[in-house]
């Protein structure tokens, strides 16, 4: 009963960790976004890509604050 | 002189003086006489006055005129200060709340506190104490340099004492309420600042690329503007997109900078003064709120390139800082251009506020209390402190009054790869006990060195020395962020003098801390105190 316990709570470490990890691949990744194709609204890609991530990072993080919160 | 702008620039730098003042009674300060009052607010602060807090401290008037300076100056490259944060939050995610439970338990107010504790080293304590105090001065004097940016497109662009005046006043009400109100005075500010800032980005950014024929145009003539080639140096200024050459850079400019973003010494303080563990997790992940303005305001330095006025007006004075102000003042009506520059202005006086604190804190903590009077009563300890936020500003004037603009530059610059030469014992410090405490001693001392002889080789055609941040990796390879390369130099003496050192059996220290100290279940105990408010 207890080790079920544990064993989701490190899957769930697990998983936090790899939520906190996503955004910093996504931006030292930098050739993948170093482009001004496609636009969006005037935007080029270089600029739109990385403000979009900015928000995609308040979600990850969110999610992983919310995986590890619950865990008590 | 423009007055409508001067007066309501004056209104709200008169207007944060009350507040601060006010602040040495907000949240039962009391007499603050502990440097736990004085010093942190008693870490009593909730999440959203840490978010404002760390906000105001992170994201600072030199950001806001840098940021877009850098942007308008060399394009692309200039944007890096956004990924920067991005990466840096998941990182205060992870340590955050456990240096924040680990200060809570044994009454640190410093990294370097910390640090001392945790490897029973009164030495590396000084070490981290010191380097905190020199990277923290320049920066201090370049929230001058961002005010004065303003007052120069207000038009008090006198000569002599008639011209320093208004930047000497409003630090000397900057450093009576900090004495007086301590940390509570920038926090309580913060919130000006940041409905300010907020304000002012949110409106120039949805008001002016109108007028400007729209962000496909901007971006546009930023293009051509920054091909065209540089007079100085015959090469074109920079590119809209990076290349191959630039992708190194920009990406390890980020990543080691975000290695040091929160144990800067200001951003230590804003950590400890919360009031749970939970209240910095909470914020790692809504800061990043900060950087999207960030990035907004960032591209006003292509909205700068694309008005022509702006862009001659900022060739003339030959001075890129000016380029937001300089935007303001030619294409938003005067009274909002006077919020503006109050939003610039109030945006230097918190961080100014804070990092003089954390200064006065490292040095009274690590060099006064640690070597000079262990016996130092509170109230005495916390006596020097005040003192010494007032020589910190003080000192921090006479840099910016006295030498070339370009000193506190070059000092930042080298500040920045000072502190990621403390990441090893304070971040990793926090993760694991491994290293040797000589060990960590002689790495900083060796990315020290490196990165201060490789900022001070960078030339180039206008600059001799301090030209860039970066450098091409020693021998042959891409080019780097020195901090960064300093800091691989660091880790690798660190980890193969730990090994030699543990092989030899010499003594490691004692550890003050326990791994208990750390977590979730401490800090759980440890808060029972009702302060988290908010």
């Amino acid at each position: 009963m207890l080790k079920e316990k544990r064993s989701g709570r490190s899957v769930r470490h697990v998983l936090a960790g790899v939520l906190l990890i996503v955004p910093v691949v996504a931006y030292l990744w930098v050739p993948s976004y170093a482009k001004a194709s496609p636009r969006v609204a005037g935007f080029p890609f270089f600029y739109w890509w990385q403000l979009l991530w900015l928000v995609i990072t308040v979600v990850l993080m969110g999610a992983a604050y919310f995986l590890v919160r619950n865990e008590r | 002189m423009r007055s409508p702008e001067l007066g309501i620039f004056a209104f709200f730098v008169l207007f944060v003086t009350v507040l601060g003042f006010l602040a040495a009674r907000w949240r039962g300060g009391g007499e603050l006489q502990t440097l736990d009052e004085w010093g942190l607010g008693g870490r009593r602060f909730g999440t959203a006055v840490t978010w404002f807090l760390l906000g105001g401290d992170l994201y600072t008037a030199y950001t806001f005129i840098a940021v877009p300076a850098a942007v308008f100056a060399s394009g692309a490259l200039g944007f890096w200060s956004i990924p920067y944060g991005a990466i840096a939050y998941p990182l205060l995610f992870v340590i955050g709340p456990r240096l924040w439970s680990v200060s809570q338990r044994h009454g640190y107010v410093t990294a370097a506190d910390f640090v001392r504790g945790r490897f029973g080293s009164r030495l590396l304590g000084l070490a981290v104490a010191v380097t905190g105090i020199l990277a923290i001065m320049p920066y201090i004097a370049l929230q001058l340099v961002g005010m004065q940016s303003v007052l120069t497109v207000m038009g008090l662009s006198g000569t002599g004492f008639a011209r320093d005046l208004p930047l000497l006043i409003a630090f000397a009400l900057l450093a009576a309420y900090t004495y007086s109100s301590g940390l509570r005075a920038p926090a309580l500010i913060a919130f000006v600042k940041d409905t300010l800032i907020y304000l002012v980005v949110l409106v120039a950014i949805f008001v002016l690329p109108a007028k400007l024929g729209g962000w496909e145009h901007i971006f546009g003539a930023a293009q051509s503007a920054l091909a065209k080639p540089n007079p100085a140096t015959g090469k074109p200024s920079g590119t809209l997109i990076t290349g191959a050459a630039s992708n190194w850079a920009y990406g390890t400019l980020a990543l080691g900078s975000s290695l040091a973003i929160f144990i800067y010494p200001h951003a230590f303080t804003g950590i400890v003064s919360a009031s749970r563990g939970e209240t910095v997790r909470r914020n790692s992940v809504l800061i990043p709120a900060y950087s999207l303005i960030l990035g907004l305001l960032a591209l006003l330095g292509y909205l700068a390139r694309a008005d022509h006025s702006t862009a001659s007006a900022v060739a003339q004075a030959k001075n890129p800082q000016l380029a937001v102000p300089l935007l303001f003042e030619h294409l938003l009506p005067h009274w909002f251009a006077g919020i503006a520059f109050a939003a610039i202005g109030v945006g230097a006086l918190v961080p100014a506020a804070i990092m003089s604190i954390a200064a006065a804190n490292l040095f009274t903590r690590n060099i006064y209390r640690a070597y000079l009077r262990p016996t130092a009563p509170d109230r005495e300890e916390t006596k020097v402190a005040k003192i010494v936020s007032l020589l910190v500003k003080a000192g921090a004037l006479v840099f910016v009054l006295g030498f070339s603009q370009s000193l506190s530059i070059n000092l930042q610059l080298l500040g920045g790869i000072w502190v990621v030469q403390t990441v090893p014992a304070i971040v990793l410090g926090v993760l694991t006990r491994w290293f040797h405490r000589w060990a960590l001693l002689a790495g900083w001392a060796v990315g020290m060195v490196y990165g201060t002889l490789t900022a001070y080789h960078s030339s180039s055609p206008t600059q001799a020395h301090f030209a860039s941040p970066t450098a091409p990796l020693p021998f042959s390879g891409p080019t780097v962020y020195i901090a960064l390369t300093a800091f691989v130099l660091n880790m690798l003496v660190t980890v193969a003098l730990t090994l030699v050192l543990k092989a030899l059996r010499a003594s490691t220290g004692s550890d003050e801390t326990s791994p208990a100290d750390y977590g979730r279940n401490a800090v759980q105990r440890q808060s029972g105190r009702s302060g988290d408010t908010t």
